[in-house]
């Protein structure tokens, strides 16, 4: 589990800056979403490092049980604190519940931490609600029971649909189940997008090709495709370092990807992140949207992080921040008894400067298809535009317009990109 | 009653002791053959240091002195001594024991009638002790064979006795036995010393002549002066004369060392002590050189002074460039303490900014990067040692060359490097290793004898070149520790060389250029290139690795480009942490240098010059 950042404390009552106000005759715009994490699963997979627990990790499933109470508590704070910290109050745009395996509660406990929120903020007219599952953790029923309560879209964490991938990633599920969990979802409303990981130990390039084929059979319109990334601290991680599997290159991991870029570009997708594609732009992911381009969210649960940009208001001048971050105290246990103390579960939080709120606008923007805007740059970072075009990492005609797309080669050395638009 | 009382004590008070009264010794050592406790121990017994102040090896001052165990700055001691009913002076001087330093030990040697001769009862002599008993020789000392370490159980007495008996003329019996550790034996030496050593001969009505053996910088009094009085006699506040540079100082005090400075009216002739006159650099007061009364000077100058000459180079660059007035600083300071440190500003285009560094040798080099490392907190990376190559071009034009990027391209005649003359000891049944090892190194045998039935004298003449880089370590390996070397300059010789240079993406990296012998010219391309490719990141673009001689290329490796940069996910509670792995990234490219267009890290610099890389290299080709 990668540890949380070094930050500051939280005030007890979670109480954001005074910076964050917004004048009253000066609303802010831009969107508000809301993450769950729900921080539970029947097994846990020997490459995750999120913060999840096994029912015996726990020691018994009460938490499991009281958890949407739980959750709900915090919704109820962060109503408080955004309107103490006089933020403009927004119907809320996108919510997203994450794991973990959310469907490894109750649908009817991730309806009625919906209605909570949708009773603190009020919902958006369209606002698009998520929910991750695994395939095999729901039936027909249950997913009729969050399209009934709501939700509007479910993403499943297919990974792959060769066994022996499945096998090495510890995934318990049934490839074969993938059709049918796709078309019960549609049928109850849903949207449906699948999640694979691509550079598993032991995957060959048709493997890969296979996976993707068995996506584009579904018929599926939201595709995220991850490269493996070994995380300290993982049994995975223990098993590189042991021997007892080897990693795939660098190389293979970048044939994959544009192998997976061909193959769903000829099914009708376009890539709108670096590692996202949908079949038309309505079909994006706009939780995930509103992450990369800077908008606030709040985080509910154990380890979820929540960010809210400086106000209108101007409080503080100069002293102002651009932006806090924070997050809650990793143990489903020590959150639960948090709030129910009364106070806020943050365990730390950041107040990013201007320089560094302009670095994550980079770094974040530069992944998306609509590009970022060139003047957010510094002139040293538009004067490595041109080297960047030169050397085909960023599109040309995009540049010329002003702003920073990345080619196909340029999202495989991303990194490289920002390191050099931000120097 | 060894020490004498307060009547006898008045007979050998400083600037009043008659010469016959006086003993001056040294101790010649191998470094760990237990030099520095026998002289902790004789400062005991005489009274100097009382046991309970004293300080396991109280002469070895200086930190790394006293981690590795070697001496590299002598001192003089004045301890009483009774025989009979007559109380005698004896100066004990301590000499470095090391061949960098072969110079400053003839100094210390020259301020002697005799010197003590210890050699490890278990281990017997090494090489670079069978060098400086040369040089004791050849200065007419008196030689008092003492084997030491006697309590230990693998002590073989009759067997080293009998190799001392042997190069020193005499007996066997008469190789006295001590042991430093538990005293024994030691007061029969201390009888010794005043037995057999000559007393100081000298005219106490010349005009003063006293040899400097040492000098030392103190932060708080300035420069130390350790000298000899041969003629006359020297007072404090009388203005004094290097005889070499004619520059004059005044006399501020005058003084013995016993064991802490010790005022004192003046010296006389034979006597041993420090003065100090306010200078505030080693160069002033140069070891070798004879200091004479301003009023009164001496017309000639005692022999043997010579400038110490740097025998080999590297280049020191601190690792981050806005460390380089630091260095400079660094640098003027330890040359106030190292007359043989000489140094100028050099530009590397790798590098940037650093000095190009002459040493004796390459314990010498050692030291100083340590001190330069450990005092002044620097992060160095040092350019592979080399030596000074005098280069002659096709119309005579002679060029010396102090570094390999200043060899000309150009037609060249001929080039002559320095060659040792080597004396390597080692158990016989290593021979045959040992004369492997020399072949490879390009060294011709002079000779070969042998000390005793298992110990076998080898004597070669090596290219410098051949030994600054790991030949001390090769030569240790290959014999499980048992040989020893010692080398002496001597000469140079014609030889077929040619410069490597390494370039990356075409261009020339001219900190990793090297003068190699032809035949192994190959060998080195092949394994720097290899050596850099796991050095070098990938980059965006493929970088080429080449090692050429002139145009031609020798050896070639890739690295191939990167296809692959990006971290595939990125949510909302991913960002906070990818930021900072990003400033991190972009902090760490602050530790790059650029070579064109290629990034290489300095870690890599330090890494493909260090001698290890040497050693993989060749541990890789067997």
């Amino acid at each position: 589990m990668p540890a949380l950042p070094d930050g500051v404390p939280v005030p007890a009552d979670g109480a954001l800056p005074a910076w964050t106000a917004d004048a009253p005759d000066a609303p802010r715009t831009g969107a508000f979403g809301v993450y769950v994490h729900v921080p539970f699963c029947t097994v846990r997979c020997g490459y995750c490092d999120f913060n999840t627990y096994t029912a015996s990790e726990l020691g018994g499933g009460a938490s499991q049980v009281a958890y949407a109470t739980t959750a709900l508590r915090e919704v109820e704070l962060a109503r408080k604190v955004l309107a103490d910290a006089a933020v403009t109050p927004r119907p809320v745009s996108t919510v997203f519940f994450g794991g973990g395996t959310p469907t490894s509660l109750p649908a009817a406990d991730l309806v009625r931490v919906l209605a909570g929120v949708r009773d603190a903020w009020g919902l958006a007219d369209g606002a698009e609600v998520t929910t991750e599952a695994n395939p095999d953790s729901v039936t027909p029923a249950s997913l009729q029971e969050l399209a009934d309560g709501g939700f509007t879209r479910v993403s499943f964490g297919m990974q792959s649909a060769v066994p022996h991938v499945l096998a090495t990633l510890e995934r318990t599920h049934d490839p074969r189940r993938i059709p049918d969990v796709v078309r019960w979802a549609r049928d109850a409303g849903l949207e449906v997008s699948l999640d694979l990981i691509y550079g598993t130990p032991g995957e060959s390039l048709e493997d890969w090709r296979a996976s993707l084929e068995a996506v584009l059979a579904t018929g599926v319109d939201h595709v995220s495709a991850y490269a493996l990334v070994v995380e300290p601290g993982t049994k995975m991680a223990a098993q590189v370092r042991r021997g007892a599997v080897t990693l795939p290159d660098e190389d293979d991991q970048a044939a994959k990807y544009e192998l997976a870029d061909e193959l769903l570009a000829a099914a009708g997708f376009e890539w709108y992140e670096v590692s996202n594609w949908a079949r038309g732009a309505g079909r994006a992911c706009r939780h995930n949207l509103a992450y990369w381009r800077g908008d606030d969210w709040w985080g509910i649960g154990p380890g979820a992080h929540s960010y809210v940009a400086a106000g209108t208001a101007g409080t503080a001048g100069d002293a102002a921040g651009a932006g806090v971050r924070w997050w809650n105290v990793k143990h489903p246990r020590r959150y639960a008894a948090m709030l129910e103390a009364g106070g806020s579960p943050g365990a730390g939080r950041e107040l990013l400067t201007p320089a560094e709120a302009a670095l994550e606008r980079v770094l974040l923007g530069v992944r998306l298809r609509e590009g970022l805007d060139l003047r957010v740059l510094s002139d040293a970072g538009r004067r490595a535009v041109a080297g960047l075009v030169a050397r085909g990492l960023l599109d040309g005609v995009a540049a010329v317009k002003g702003r920073a797309l990345l080619t196909l080669r340029g999202r495989l050395l991303a990194d490289a990109v920002v390191r050099e638009l931000t120097d | 009653m060894p020490i004498p009382g307060p009547a006898l004590s008045a007979s050998i008070e400083p600037n009043a002791t008659a010469p016959e009264l006086i003993r001056n010794f040294c101790i010649i050592a191998h470094i760990d053959h237990g030099k520095s406790t026998l002289a902790d121990r004789m400062l005991q017994l005489t009274g100097v240091v009382e046991a309970r102040a004293m300080r396991a090896q109280y002469l070895d001052r200086m930190d790394i002195e006293r981690e590795r165990g070697i001496t590299i700055k002598s001192q003089a001691v004045r301890m009483p001594w009774q025989v009979d009913d007559t109380a005698y002076a004896l100066n004990m001087i301590d000499t470095p024991g090391h061949v960098d330093f072969t110079y400053e030990v003839s100094r210390s040697l020259a301020a002697c009638e005799g010197a003590v001769l210890l050699v490890d009862a278990a281990q017997g002599i090494e090489a670079q002790t069978l060098a400086n008993l040369y040089l004791a020789m050849e200065n007419d000392l008196e030689i008092i064979p003492v084997l030491n370490k006697i309590d230990l159980p693998a002590a073989q007495p009759e067997k080293y006795a009998e190799e001392l008996a042997n190069l020193v003329g005499g007996d066997p019996a008469d190789v006295l036995r001590v042991s430093g550790k538990t005293g024994e034996g030691v007061e029969a030496l201390l009888d010794r010393i005043v037995r057999d050593v000559p007393a100081p001969v000298g005219d106490p009505d010349a005009a003063a002549r006293a040899m400097i053996f040492d000098s030392v910088y103190d932060i708080y009094r300035g420069v130390v002066t350790y000298v000899r009085v041969i003629d006359g006699n020297l007072s404090p506040r009388e203005r004094i004369v290097m005889m070499s540079t004619r520059a004059q100082h005044e006399l501020l005090e005058i003084g013995v060392i016993s064991p802490e400075p010790n005022p004192t009216k003046g010296l006389g002739v034979g006597e041993v002590g420090y003065l100090i006159t306010g200078v505030k650099d080693v160069r002033q007061s140069k070891v070798g050189d004879t200091v004479t009364n301003a009023g009164k000077p001496a017309t000639e100058a005692l022999g043997g002074y010579k400038d110490p000459m740097p025998m080999v180079f590297s280049g020191l660059y601190p690792v981050d460039g806005s460390d380089y007035p630091v260095l400079r600083d660094a640098l003027d300071k330890l040359k106030l303490n190292d007359a043989a440190l000489n140094y100028e500003p050099e530009t590397s285009v790798a590098l940037g900014f650093g000095f190009r560094v002459g040493f004796l040798g390459l314990l010498h080099l050692e030291i100083v990067r340590e001190r330069l490392e450990r005092e002044f907190d620097l992060d160095l990376i040092s350019t592979a040692p080399n030596v000074i190559y005098d280069v002659e071009l096709e119309d005579r034009t002679p060029v010396r060359v102090t570094n390999p990027s200043e060899f000309p391209a150009g037609k060249i005649r001929e080039v002559r490097e320095p060659v040792v003359k080597a004396t390597i000891l080692t158990p016989s049944e290593f021979v045959g290793t040992v004369m492997g090892l020399c072949t490879e190194r390009r060294g011709a045998m002079q000779g070969m004898d042998y000390l005793s039935e298992d110990r076998v004298e080898l004597r070669y003449t090596l290219p410098l070149a051949e030994i600054v880089f790991d030949f001390f370590d090769q030569l240790k390996s290959r014999t499980r520790g048992y040989a020893s070397l010692d080398y002496q300059e001597g000469g140079d010789q014609v030889a077929d060389l040619v410069k490597v240079d390494i370039l990356l993406q075409g261009e020339k990296v001219d900190a990793f250029s090297a003068i190699v012998h032809k035949d192994k010219a190959y060998e080195y391309g092949v394994a720097m290139t290899a050596r850099l490719k796991e050095l070098i990141p990938r980059h965006q673009f493929e970088v080429p690795i080449q090692a050429a001689v002139g145009a031609r290329v020798i050896a070639r490796e890739t690295v191939r480009a990167m296809r692959k940069d990006v971290l595939a996910k990125c949510y909302g509670g991913d960002i906070s942490r990818k930021r900072k792995l990003l400033e991190k990234q972009k902090e760490g490219k602050k530790r790059m240098k650029n070579i064109g267009s290629v990034e290489v890290p300095k870690d890599a610099f330090i890494a493909a010059l260090s001698s290890d890389s040497a050693k993989d290299a060749k541990d890789k080709k067997k």
